[in-house]
């Protein structure tokens, strides 16, 4: 390639890069995040089965007092290994409310596979008024809506600590290192040995505990990342041999020419 | 066309359809044997990459359509059911959100391509304000796009930019009103929006009809920038550029593939995964990356443009015309202009510091009674910058088509594009930002100057003194040329 071509080659790179640069400032002066390394991390990334059951048991016990999982159906924890049987188990633990029936009543059933995970309150209002007037936010988007998703919740779990001083707190105020300024409404949810790994004697720390959650919401954010990298991986590899015929293709048609 | 003769088809079917309707002769006539210069390098894929973008759009928003609802109680959820309940709805979606970035991906290198090689020049004058036409629908198409999902970027993103408009004067707010359907971004906004992110796709479509049209009725510019002069510097379009042509197309979606794939969320903002609040703004709202050069012009008017300073610039504007843009000063001395210029010059810095020093109470520089505020100020400038483009053919009159035989246009051009590019980085960053204790709308404001100086100032000067270098004598001969020259090397 001679000079003359590679100035504006060079000059789209730049532009191609630049603009890629990261664009959110670190708002509210927050401390990087923690970086772990997750197993979907990657072009044949994969979730871990056993971690997303953890962390599905840790919603259910500790989050779920709080926070909804609104857009996550029953029938869907078969993506996370449960075997029909198991999901109509878990699913009939919970009770929704159907309706109106052939006398125009509403009534409670146990839940089936095709209802959504019922949410810990019928209402945002309701919602804010048991959390001190702090809403708890819908956790089935929470990884994609948060800039580095999973790191971002795994962070924020971990980095709950006392206040500096000098630092005026409210009561129902807590300092956390990740948070963008760093106060925030939600109490230390997780504390080692709070819920019991005994069917797999994983270690029971917090570490582990917000690894399997954040494992887990990045699931229920992104429940066909598996299916999109497999197709990509095909996509991709189509289009190399594609590109490649191609290529061969226009140097054969443009070999006769002058 | 149809007191030609045409030549008749072997095939018995085609033939029937032809003398009908001669639709095989146009295609044929267009795109089979159509003279091309042979000439070509990569860029020139990128008219045919962004037709096929289009068309992507076009399939898969249909298809979302069907399952999307224009409502603000269910739109961001309609999305969500689209990405976990419709089948391949992800991909569909996904394709089109990317798609919406490798659009403007292909249609940006398009016309850099258009620039530097001065497609827009004589006598394509017509073709480039048509392409210029289709750049400003785009812009609009993916603005009102952005707005459906109806998360916390789509909606605030909606209020800043429709609040743009309310500072043109007298007829401002009445505009807002209208986009709105109301008095806040709302159901009526979304609706509205909704609609017209199906019909403009097919306006874009019309109008590429007719840049394509156009081009067929001047051809192709090439690399040299010189004109076609016989049949030998010419090759017949299909096989030629159809197999080059769909070669970078699949490079190209190859990229495009990794994203879909790999990073589909990499270009947008996480922000629009948060149901739109409209009591809650978000810390730092930033339109999608495409827009942010123009943000960052936007932005870069801090100040109110009082009279002192509109003085200034119209006395800057006399020297510009009459100095400039003549070939010889028709009313005006050298002396008598640089009086002129100079007094202009200290006008407009004079009521720049009035401005930025209430507290001197100069008259009439008060911030109210401003004619043109900061805002109205930032809104001229980023319209005004795309005003620019529109009339390029116009400022740059010198008679070298390519930068390859223009030096000083080259440097000066992709100076340009660098900084349009170091523009956007600043459009990215929060309006507080700054580089060194000097706030980053400063050097925005000092781009934006390089971008407006570019093209009222540099253009016509080099349109005037830049000699360039000697053009070869026909695409033949610099194709040969090439050939014995890359022949003498290998060997």
């Amino acid at each position: 390639m001679k000079a003359r071509h590679l100035i504006p080659v060079l000059a789209i790179a730049v532009g191609a890069i630049l603009p890629l640069a990261p664009a959110s400032a670190n708002s509210g002066g927050a401390e990087p995040l923690v970086h772990q390394d997750w197993s979907f991390d990657g072009p044949f990334g994969t979730y871990d089965k056993a971690s997303l059951q953890r962390g599905l048991k840790i919603y259910r016990e500790v989050c779920a007092g709080c926070h909804s999982l609104k857009r996550v159906y029953f029938r869907n924890l078969e993506g996370i290994g449960y075997n029909e049987e198991q999901i109509k188990a878990i699913a009939s633990q919970y009770t929704v409310q159907d309706g109106p029936n052939d006398e125009g009543e509403m009534f409670d059933r146990p839940a089936k596979p095709s209802d959504y995970i019922p949410s810990p309150f019928p209402n945002d209002n309701a919602a804010k008024s048991a959390n001190n007037g702090a809403l708890p936010p819908d956790l089935s988007l929470i990884t994609k809506a948060r800039e580095d998703g999973a790191n971002y919740v795994f962070s924020l779990l971990t980095g709950f600590e006392a206040a500096p001083h000098g630092v005026e707190m409210s009561e129902t105020q807590h300092w956390n290192k990740y948070f963008p300024g760093h106060k925030i409404s939600m109490p230390p949810p997780l504390s080692p040995g709070q819920v019991s790994y005994a069917d797999d004697g994983s270690p029971e720390t917090l570490e582990q505990y917000a690894k399997d959650i954040s494992h887990f919401l990045t699931w229920a954010a992104d429940p066909y990342m598996e299916e999109r990298k497999r197709t990509g991986v095909k996509v991709i590899l189509f289009l190399l041999v594609f590109a490649g015929i191609m290529l061969g293709l226009k140097k054969k048609t443009w070999a006769d020419l002058h | 066309m149809g007191n030609h003769p045409r030549e008749q088809f072997d095939n018995p079917v085609v033939e029937w359809v032809d003398s009908r309707l001669p639709i095989f002769t146009i295609l044929n006539k267009e795109y089979g044997v159509f003279p091309t210069p042979k000439n070509f390098n990569y860029f020139w894929n990128f008219g045919a990459i962004a037709m096929f973008m289009l068309v992507t759009m076009i399939v898969t928003g249909i298809i979302l359509a069907m399952h999307y609802t224009a409502n603000v109680n269910l739109a961001f959820d309609s999305v969500e059911r689209i990405m976990r309940d419709v089948n391949g709805g992800w991909l569909l979606r996904y394709i089109h959100m990317n798609g919406a970035s490798f659009f403007f991906i292909a249609v940006y290198i398009h016309i850099f391509r258009g620039m530097y090689y001065g497609s827009y020049k004589r006598p394509r004058e017509l073709l480039w304000i048509l392409g210029m036409v289709i750049f400003l629908l785009m812009m609009a198409t993916a603005f009102i796009g952005y707005v459906l999902p109806w998360g916390q970027m789509s909606y605030w993103g909606a209020t800043v930019i429709t609040n743009l408009f309310s500072a043109i004067p007298y007829v401002g707010e009445h505009i807002v009103t209208l986009m709105w359907g109301g008095f806040a971004v709302d159901n009526p906004t979304l609706t509205r929006f909704f609609a017209l992110h199906y019909l403009l796709p097919f306006v874009i479509f019309a109008v590429v009809f007719l840049h394509i049209w156009a081009l067929h009725v001047t051809g192709s510019n090439n690399p040299l920038g010189i004109d076609v002069k016989g049949p030998q510097d010419t090759i017949p379009f299909n096989p030629y550029y159809t197999m080059k042509d769909f070669f970078g197309l699949i490079v190209f979606v190859m990229i495009y593939c990794m994203f879909i794939f790999y990073m589909p969320d990499a270009l947008g903002h996480s922000d629009n995964y948060i149901p739109a609040n409209p009591l809650s703004t978000p810390a730092h709202i930033v339109p999608e990356w495409y827009f942010l050069p123009f943000y960052a012009m936007l932005r870069a008017i801090t100040f109110n443009m009082n009279v002192y300073m509109l003085a200034g610039l119209a006395l800057l504007a006399v020297v510009l015309v009459e100095f400039v843009w003549r070939h010889k000063p028709k009313y005006l001395n050298a002396p008598i202009g640089f009086l002129i210029f100079a007094a202009g010059g200290a006008l407009a810095l004079f009521g720049f510091l009035a401005d930025m020093n209430q507290d001197w109470e100069i008259p009439m520089s008060a911030a109210e009674v401003a004619p043109v505020p900061a805002k109205l100020g930032g809104v001229l400038t980023m319209f005004g910058s795309i005003a620019m483009l529109f009339i390029m053919p116009w400022l740059d009159t010198h008679p070298i088509r390519s930068a390859r035989f223009r030096p000083l246009y080259k440097a000066t051009f992709l100076l340009l594009f660098v900084l349009f590019v170091a523009l956007g980085y600043i459009g990215s960053q929060p309006a507080d930002a700054n580089v060194a204790g000097i706030p980053l709308s400063v050097f925005g404001l000092a781009l934006t100057g390089y971008y407006f100086g570019f093209f009222l100032v540099i253009l016509p000067l080099l349109s005037r003194f830049e000699k360039g270098r000697k053009l070869p004598l026909s695409i033949h001969e610099a194709v040969l040329a090439k050939k014995q020259q890359f022949q003498g090397v290998s060997a």
